[in-house]
């Protein structure tokens, strides 16, 4: 039985027609995890009604398979930067504007580490072309590492410290944003799935297509994260959206010991790679509720959810050698979830015009719950007609259609 | 019959019997206090799933007393928060 949650405080009489959905919302939104959340929110916010759909409940999907990274750290000049710094600042907003202590967000900051000298200055070179598009940056030497982080190896060649890096516990976070949609007039109906879009004669979307039947509607948003392949042809406007599967391992509880996200130089370049086989580096870092998260692994296996103990060995080896203290700490358990990538690792955003009326927000690899705020802020504003904040060509649609062609 | 120690106190133990069920056996309900608020905690699922009633054995924090079997001699602990105290302050 899907469930339906009404507006809070709204209206619930009167303009239900079809079965929990008010009868022609202006936009309907996909996927009600942290990006289908902040389109939401955004949206509602600008004035539109919205209606979030979701095959599954909330946050099943990769958002709540993560750490909850809003990193401009990992990210090279570029288009996803751009993207990277306009969501940090907007998620700042969001703390203020919202209970931050709601969804443990945490300006923890972040601390890159190099175990060599090269490493270092390959690291020191990042950080000064980041710091010209405005990432505020600080070089770490290795005698200054025990004042950011007293349980490192005490080998470790140096690092930066990223002071605008922050966290959020992701479930917490979308639950948090479609709570604010929500007061915005905003209905959330989980266990409906798409199964295709409905055209007037111009081509132009008309209805979305779901079990439960149609919702005519004008706008859809595709925002379906590593799901967003199959959804997107069923919308009849396909973009390649992949599985890159990931496992996070979880320590005990343990006092405050680890304060910022802590991770190795190779992550980046971890990140950046289109390597099929198996990749990892350390990402270190402590939660709210005492246990230390350790990713992170990367590999092109499709949807295969096997929990795989060498992976999870590589990963323990490598916080460890960051942080030797944790060989005396027993992981309780693990997690694992499949990032949306696309095939230049950049996310999918805005409108796709071969089929009128669809959106895409999807894509946004390991970065989604950094990248959701300035996603749903950008399709906000496309879906109202108005310029988009940044430069937004990059993550165009049709791209894909181009290099096809 | 055989004993460990429990916070330096003697507790028998029947042969199989796990840490959690001697301690029930002999009276002692409450073996461990919350990270958050210092609340007492013991058996409460008694089947490994629930974590409520970790231990110290044998200088090991975090050790569930419902599947951990008792063996003669052993250093049974109470433990605070965490457990991990040499990593506080």
């Amino acid at each position: 039985m899907p469930e339906v949650l009404g507006p809070v405080g709204g209206r619930q009489s009167g303009e239900r027609t079809v079965r929990g959905v008010s009868a022609s919302p202006d936009v309907v939104i996909i996927g009600a995890g942290m990006v289908g959340a902040a389109c939401a929110s955004y949206a509602a916010r600008a004035g539109l009604t919205v209606t979030v759909v979701d095959r599954g409940p909330i946050v099943a999907g990769s958002t709540g398979a993560g750490e909850g990274n809003i990193l401009v750290s990992d990210k090279e000049p570029g288009p996803e930067l751009e993207l990277a710094l306009l969501s940090q600042r907007l998620w700042t907003e969001l703390g203020e504007e919202l209970d931050p202590a709601s969804f443990e967000l945490e300006p923890k900051g972040g601390l890159v580490v190099a175990e060599t000298l090269d490493g270092l200055r390959s690291l020191y070179d990042l950080a000064i072309v980041q710091g010209a598009r405005g990432v505020r940056t600080m070089a770490v030497d290795a005698e200054s590492l025990p004042h950011y982080e007293p349980h490192l190896a005490p080998d470790l060649a140096g690092g930066v410290h990223y002071p605008q890096d922050l966290q959020v516990q992701p479930m917490l976070a979308a639950a948090c944003l479609l709570r604010d949609a929500r007061a915005h007039g905003a209905q959330v109906r989980t266990g409906v799935e798409v199964t295709g879009a409905r055209r007037d004669s111009n081509g132009r979307l008309a209805a979305l297509l779901t079990n439960v039947g149609p919702i005519p509607t004008e706008s859809v948003v595709n925002a379906t994260g590593t799901w967003g392949g199959e959804v997107s042809a069923r919308l009849g406007a396909p973009v390649p959206v992949l599985p890159r599967r990931g496992f996070v391992l979880v320590t005990e509880p343990l006092p405050r010991l680890i304060r910022h996200k802590v991770y190795a130089a190779e992550y980046v370049a971890n990140v950046a790679s289109s390597e099929e086989g198996l990749e990892t580096s350390a990402v270190v870092e402590g939660t709210d509720s005492g246990t230390v998260l350790i990713g992170a692994s990367r590999e092109r296996v499709g949807f295969d959810r096997t929990l795989s103990v060498p992976v999870l060995q590589r990963l323990a080896a490598q916080a460890t050698r960051l942080f030797p203290m944790l060989a005396s700490v027993s992981a309780i358990r693990a997690y694992r979830g499949f990032r949306p990538y696309c095939p230049d690792h950049l996310p999918v955003i805005g409108a796709d015009p071969r089929v009128p009326g669809v959106y895409h927000a999807c894509g946004h690899e390991g970065a989604g719950i950094g990248l959701s705020a300035a996603t749903g802020h950008l399709i906000a504003a496309a879906l109202a007609g108005k310029e988009p904040e940044i430069a937004v060509s990059a993550f165009s649609p049709l791209r894909f259609v181009e290099e096809a062609a | 019959m055989s004993t460990f120690w429990f916070d330096g106190h003697e507790v028998p133990f029947r042969p199989g019997a796990t840490i959690g069920a001697a301690l029930l056996a002999s009276g002692i309900r409450s073996w461990r206090t919350t990270r958050g608020q210092g609340r007492p905690r013991g058996v409460f699922c008694g089947i490994g799933v629930c974590f409520d009633c970790l231990a110290t054995v044998d200088g090991r924090p975090n050790q569930r007393a419902c599947l951990t079997p008792a063996r003669d001699g052993m250093d049974v602990r109470s433990q605070e928060g965490t457990g991990h105290g040499e990593f506080a302050g």
